[in-house]
């Protein structure tokens, strides 16, 4: 009997927090959908608030899924190959760059986007063409591909595939492209689907980086939260759900996919 | 320059915020991340997903839901007009950013220690309670030694995290006085290079070094993380 009275205290506990993590993200839907979130929910109903979000804001939208697109493809590029090398090599330098990779974690995107504006601010039109944020964000998001692809190559038998194709007369180009990647496709999408969200999310170098023509969704965010009234600022976070939180649902699923592979 | 009163201040501040929010995540999501873990029931999977859903809300999204729950027309002030007749606004203090790090901190805690949970052996808590041991007693001395190497490098990432935050501090107000504010004050409205440049060295060395020691320690402990 005690072991039930413990239960339900952790329940209890745990309903808590989770009431503490959607209860203002419930608001926040309710009042992008309320016509005047002051009077409450009496008011009714209404589409407007996200209309006017759209008017105002729709090119921010555009602007960030661009971003995290090619912010995809380009870590996608540099990334698979340098955890290949990395998990190949397996000596004492690249031990440290792993080290190394910690750091767009320690290191706080403000300083990151002053070292890049002091080093490259100077060159008049990439500082004012989204590739500048583009730099940004793959210096920002590429440990977060990195890493996983990194965890699966390390996993699986891969130097047994490897010598297996090598011993049937593949080159390590085609080695590479046919026996590598595919098998960390798991590992790649986990990692493309993180860098995508964090791309589309990311503030902090972002709101250094950007300029009046070059305004990502967060920037437009901050921007709303500071001047608009709160029913544009919810249905415009109403949007940015709307857009983020289908990928971390297939982001989950692939990790449990992932894990559950790792046990079997 | 960096020695100047203003600036240790701040960083002192952000500090103490940091490892506040670091522990208080710690206990908040090691008890609800062992529970999950270990108990069966009806839900249980979606209260994990509805759980993490937040780990990846950006800092400015997160400042928006502080302002929600505490801001001037929010859910607190509107419970403390009902129950003492006055409106409860903390979100533009820094209690406001300690419940906006801990907002994005729980998530990250709860994941950690569900998947060390796992890795757990249950077998060390049977003969602990078949030795007699109580409820607490099995959790201090057995499931707490056990994570410990889990909590401390999520710890490690809580703290780096919740030092670096600019978007959440941004949105509840630039009057702030922590460190990340402070460095882009320094860089935006008095546009010295130098000293904000000085400012994200020294966040960025105290952050890794933790960083760094935590990723030692846990990994002389001997524990494969």
């Amino acid at each position: 009997m005690k072991r039930s009275s413990l239960f339900v205290v952790q329940l209890l506990f745990t309903l808590l927090v989770c009431a503490f993590m959607l209860v203002p993200v419930v608001m926040s839907l309710l009042a992008g959908l309320t016509r005047n979130f002051f009077v409450g929910l009496s008011s009714g109903l209404t589409f407007d608030w996200l209309v006017q979000v759209w008017q105002a804001y729709s090119s921010t939208v555009w602007l960030s899924l661009q971003l995290a697109l090619a912010c995809a493809v380009c870590v996608c590029v540099i990334g698979v190959p340098a955890a290949y090398a990395l998990v190949r090599m397996n000596n004492r330098f690249s031990r440290a760059f792993e080290e190394l990779m910690v750091l767009p974690v320690a290191m706080p995107g403000l300083a990151s986007a002053l070292a890049l504006l002091l080093t490259y601010g100077q060159f008049g039109s990439f500082r004012s063409s989204w590739l500048f944020i583009l730099v940004g964000h793959v210096l920002f998001t590429l440990p977060f591909l990195v890493r996983p692809v990194m965890a699966v190559m390390q996993r699986q038998q891969l130097p047994v595939l490897e010598e297996a194709a090598a011993s049937l007369g593949a080159g390590p180009v085609k080695r590479f492209f046919s026996v590598v990647v595919p098998n960390c496709r798991a590992g790649i999408l986990a990692g493309v689907l993180m860098v995508v969200t964090l791309s589309l999310g990311e503030f902090n170098l972002t709101w250094m980086l950007h300029t009046p023509m070059t305004k990502t969704l967060p920037v437009g965010l901050a921007d709303s939260y500071a001047s608009a009234r709160l029913e544009i600022a919810s249905a415009y976070t109403l949007i940015f759900l709307l857009m983020i939180v289908p990928l971390l649902i297939a982001l989950q699923a692939i990790s449990a996919r992932l894990s559950r592979g790792e046990r079997r | 320059m960096l020695s100047s009163a203003q600036y240790l201040g701040s960083l002192g501040q952000t500090l103490v915020l940091a490892v506040v929010v670091t522990l208080v995540a710690l206990v908040i999501g090691g008890i609800s991340g062992v529970f999950l873990a270990r108990q069966q029931f009806f839900g249980r999977s979606a209260l994990v997903a509805l759980l993490t859903f937040p780990l990846a809300f950006p800092g400015v999204v997160v400042g928006f839901l502080v302002i929600l729950l505490a801001g001037r027309q929010g859910l607190f002030a509107a419970l403390g007009m009902q129950l003492a007749g006055e409106r409860w606004i903390f979100a533009y203090s820094l209690a406001g950013l300690f419940v906006g790090y801990l907002y994005f901190s729980i998530p990250r805690v709860i994941l950690t220690v569900m998947a060390a949970c796992e890795s757990l052996d249950r077998s060390l808590e049977e003969a602990a309670h078949s030795l007699g041991a109580g409820h607490w007693r099995v959790v201090c001395d057995v499931i707490v030694p056990g994570l410990a190497p889990a909590l401390a490098s999520c710890g490690a990432i809580c703290f780096a995290t919740s030092m670096g935050a600019f978007g959440t501090a941004f949105t509840l107000g630039t009057r702030l006085n922590v460190t990340p504010v402070a460095i882009y004050n320094v860089f935006t409205n008095y546009a010295n290079f130098a000293v904000a440049a000085a400012l994200s060295v020294v966040l960025g060395a105290v952050t890794w070094a933790v960083l760094l020691l935590t990723r030692r320690l846990v990994k002389n402990s001997g524990t494969v993380l």
